[in-house]
């Protein structure tokens, strides 16, 4: 189970989304999941090797990297992504809803047999409306809520985007302050300003999603609304 | 055979799952082995390097380690997770007896032409009779799963936080010696957060239960009152409507042992009154 597979299953609920909705899965995968897999994960592959105190007493480097860094960066964009692309399982489990009713429907024998065959439902594209859009409307509220929430946690945790050079550690055992020096620092702080860059986009893209369905509706007769 | 080939194997049961068991399968995959393939493996991946002894005695690092950390949270979490998702199995080797079994009352009533077997395969099973008591077994061998691995995790690690130091004596450390732990406020936020999901999964599993239970009574409450509706299978209910009771019972005088068993204990087909509980 990694980010292919989460590919795959995200993949099949890109049908049913508007225009915004598809660009944001694009972007969702290959600039901020491959990022992380092909580039960032080896940059912060050895943080904690490399993590050098200068100090001989055993025991400090551990606690000094630990009390400096209770999240790896990367630990916390692969919640953060996961948690992002889970809300889009939701409109998918209502699409699988509605196609098991209208296969229930078929087998009886409605009157309304406009399909030929259960496979021309299961190809069928739903229109973003009524309980749908419901649906559609409260995924794309959540995702908008746990990249915020993420973007806040990673700011309150490490205080501002950048990563520092030196760090200066006085916790049990380390002998008064020691210091302690990050490995590849420049390079983390470029790569922690790209991911919350495009997550900015994404935030952006989700509001303007949220906005257009918004418009959609209000557009329409308020009748249709509630149908 | 990996995380991937569990998840084609486990997914095929989906289908005939109830939709809290889809939910519980997504929570599973998604944010139970999912997180632990990227990122709990990672945290814990240097476990043993990075736990540092404060001393230079050759194979106190060792000792100690093996002391403190019998089995690493990553393992037991995999085998959790293993041991959880196997009892859908049941329900899958359930349904394709089942299945089979159609295949051949179809093909012995003359309708064994692809199209017929095909569909055979792909409609849903309705979760009822006997196949309800795989899935209510299937479910309490997961619950039953769950709740022990929670139990040997608090058993092994007490209380779920992870500690920066650990006091050792084993030999061959001399006296009381500290070794530090790498990464434990990390550790401490995946194990909370791995413990909370199980946690959720067995709220699912529980709520699955309660579920079918109540449905299996309505049902039969709905029999009880109106004895003449309801089928169990697909092809039962076309078959009854199609064939009169001789007809069957032709069948059954000229089959084998095990048809008869099927038809017997199928009472769509045979257009008995249910004695079943559960269907």
């Amino acid at each position: 189970m990694d980010w292919g597979t989460l590919q795959a299953i995200l993949g099949g609920v890109n049908k049913h989304s508007t225009s915004i909705g598809k660009i944001w899965l694009t972007i969702m995968f290959i600039f901020r999941v491959m990022i992380l897999v092909v580039a960032a994960e080896e940059v912060w592959g050895d943080e904690q090797n490399d993590f050098v105190c200068n100090t001989l007493q055993p025991g400090c480097k551990n606690v000094c990297y630990d009390h400096f860094f209770p999240i790896s960066h990367i630990r916390l964009w692969a919640l953060q992504l996961i948690f992002v692309s889970t809300p889009a399982l939701l409109v998918a489990m209502h699409v699988a809803y509605r196609r098991h009713e209208k296969k229930k429907q078929f087998r009886k024998g409605g009157q309304t047999c406009e399909f030929k065959d259960i496979e021309e439902i299961k190809s069928q594209r739903f229109h973003i409306q009524g309980p749908l859009w419901w649906t559609y409307t409260s995924s794309i509220f959540f995702r908008l809520i746990f990249e915020a929430l993420f973007m806040y946690a990673f700011y309150f945790m490490y205080n501002g985007f950048r990563m520092p050079r030196l760090v200066k550690c006085n916790a049990w055992p380390c002998p008064n302050t020691v210091d302690c020096f990050v490995s590849r620092p420049t390079e983390k702080t470029v790569f922690t300003i790209f991911m919350i860059a495009v997550s900015g986009i994404c935030i952006l893209l989700n509001v303007a999603e949220f906005c257009y369905l918004l418009i959609k509706v209000f557009l329409k007769k308020p009748v249709f609304f509630f149908f | 055979m990996n995380w991937a080939g569990l998840y084609t194997v486990v997914s095929g049961v989906n289908r005939h799952s109830t939709a809290i068991g889809r939910i519980w399968l997504s929570v599973i995959f998604i944010f139970r082995i999912m997180v632990l393939v990227v990122a709990a493996e990672s945290v814990w991946g240097d476990e043993k390097s990075a736990f540092t002894c404060n001393t230079q005695q050759p194979g106190c690092n060792s000792v100690c380690y093996d002391h403190f950390f019998p089995i690493s949270h990553v393992r037991l979490w995999a085998l959790q997770l293993i041991l959880v998702t196997t009892p859908a199995l049941l329900v899958a080797m359930h349904v394709a007896y089942q299945q089979h079994q159609e295949k051949k009352l179809l093909v012995l009533t003359g309708h064994g032409d692809t199209k017929h077997l095909e569909e055979v395969k792909k409609h849903k099973m309705r979760i009822s009779g006997s196949l309800w008591w795989t899935y209510i077994c299937s479910v309490i061998f997961r619950l039953l799963f769950e709740a022990v691995f929670m139990y040997i995790f608090y058993m092994i690690y007490p209380g779920y936080q992870m500690i920066r130091l650990v006091k050792c004596e084993a030999y061959p450390c001399p006296n009381t010696v500290d070794c530090f732990i790498s990464r434990p406020t990390e550790k401490t936020i995946f194990t909370v957060f791995m413990l909370a999901t199980s946690g959720i999964c067995i709220i699912l599993n529980m709520a699955e239960l309660v579920y079918l239970v109540v449905r299996a009574c309505a049902r039969r409450a709905q029999r009880d009152s109106n004895p003449t509706s309801g089928k169990s299978s697909l092809y039962g209910h076309k078959l009854s409507t199609e064939y009169k009771q001789n007809e069957i019972n032709q069948l059954l005088t000229e089959q084998d042992g095990s048809l008869k068993d099927m038809l017997r204990r199928n009472p769509g087909l045979q257009e008995k009154s249910d004695r079943c509980s559960a269907c």
